[in-house]
């Protein structure tokens, strides 16, 4: 009886275990911070490309809020609309569709502190679905206007 | 010892801005820019209207996790507060009202939203994160500014204070 009640009492908290689990990796298979460090690319060696003379410049997508965008965005860059969203995914897949699968593509939003970026992640996770090889994610710890614009580096305003 | 350090170590990777730590306005507590706005209901809406009032300017999106946790708690200050004279006002940087109302409804938002766009964004400095929350006070000037998801009783302390005033 007391062996039984002791089972009982395990399988409950080892249901209530799994379930967090679940939607712990749920939740975070949507944050920027499950993207492997090997996919990112920080400010400072994207500048770098883009004001070399040399190699191949990447399409650049902005994949955050068209208001934050008509802000200040990456000179050259495109909007998309927000990966978090299916609208914005779809217009992802549209734009890239017909390019080589081994096109440089750099992503990024920077609405929010890195760990809570809703976007960058889905937008990731679509292009390599799509088979794309050569995409990486800018990464912005706090946001657009602090780890961007406030450092100097190159912006431009408008659609 | 070597589990609680490495589970030190996720968090304070995870938690790298200490989202929580306001930043303060700048001393000369600039009159806030006063605009004017369509809500959810496409009726436009000022800034101005809430003249004699402590404001909470709160710029927010649907999509933006850290914005969504707060939402709640602006509800529980605004029905605390309301009273006494507090307005919080929410300016969404969605790309359009549907998402918006959507979420008003299911939130049970007490307080008005307004649709922003980039004109707003610039005249309060550049809203290139989210959310960011300035409290304006009676005079209608700015007296803090706190970007990142910020802890209700840091709001609400501030609140009380500028009700005092």
């Amino acid at each position: 009886m007391k062996m039984n009640r002791i089972f009982k009492s395990g399988g409950i908290l080892l249901t209530i275990g799994l379930a967090s689990f679940v939607l712990i990796s749920a939740a975070s298979a949507f944050q920027a911070s499950s993207i492997p460090t090997a996919r990112l690319i920080n400010s400072d060696d994207l500048v770098r490309i883009l004001q070399s003379s040399k190699g191949e410049k990447p399409l650049m997508i902005q994949v955050g809020s068209h208001v934050l965008y008509s802000q200040a965005h990456i000179p050259g860059s495109e909007y998309i609309g927000p990966a978090t969203s299916e609208g914005g995914l779809r217009q992802l897949r549209q734009r890239v569709g017909s390019l080589p699968r081994s096109k440089f593509i750099v992503i990024y939003c920077g609405c929010c502190p890195w760990s809570h970026c809703p976007n960058v992640k889905p937008a990731d996770d679509a292009l390599r679905a799509l088979g794309f090889t050569n995409v990486k994610v800018l990464y912005i710890a706090n946001n657009f206007g602090a780890d961007w614009v406030d450092k100097g580096y190159p912006v431009a305003k408008g659609d | 010892m070597a589990l609680v350090a490495v589970c030190l170590g996720i968090y304070f990777l995870e938690h790298p801005s200490r989202p929580n730590a306001p930043r303060a306005a700048p001393a000369d507590r600039a009159l806030a820019p006063d605009f004017s706005l369509p809500d959810l209901t496409g009726q436009r809406l000022s800034l101005s209207t809430y003249r004699g009032k402590v404001v909470l300017l709160d710029f927010w999106a649907t999509w933006c996790d850290p914005c969504r946790e707060e939402i709640p708690h602006f509800v529980e200050l605004q029905s605390k507060y309301r009273d006494r004279g507090l307005q919080i006002l929410g300016v969404s940087m969605d790309d359009g009202p549907e998402p918006v109302r959507e979420f008003y409804q299911r939130f049970k938002m007490n307080y008005p939203v307004v649709m922003g766009d980039a004109e707003i964004g610039e005249r309060y400095g550049g809203v290139l994160g989210l959310p960011i929350a300035l409290l304006i006070g009676k005079d209608g000037r700015i007296y803090s500014k706190h970007i990142g998801a910020t802890d209700i009783a840091v709001f609400e302390k501030e609140v009380k204070n500028l009700l005092q005033k």
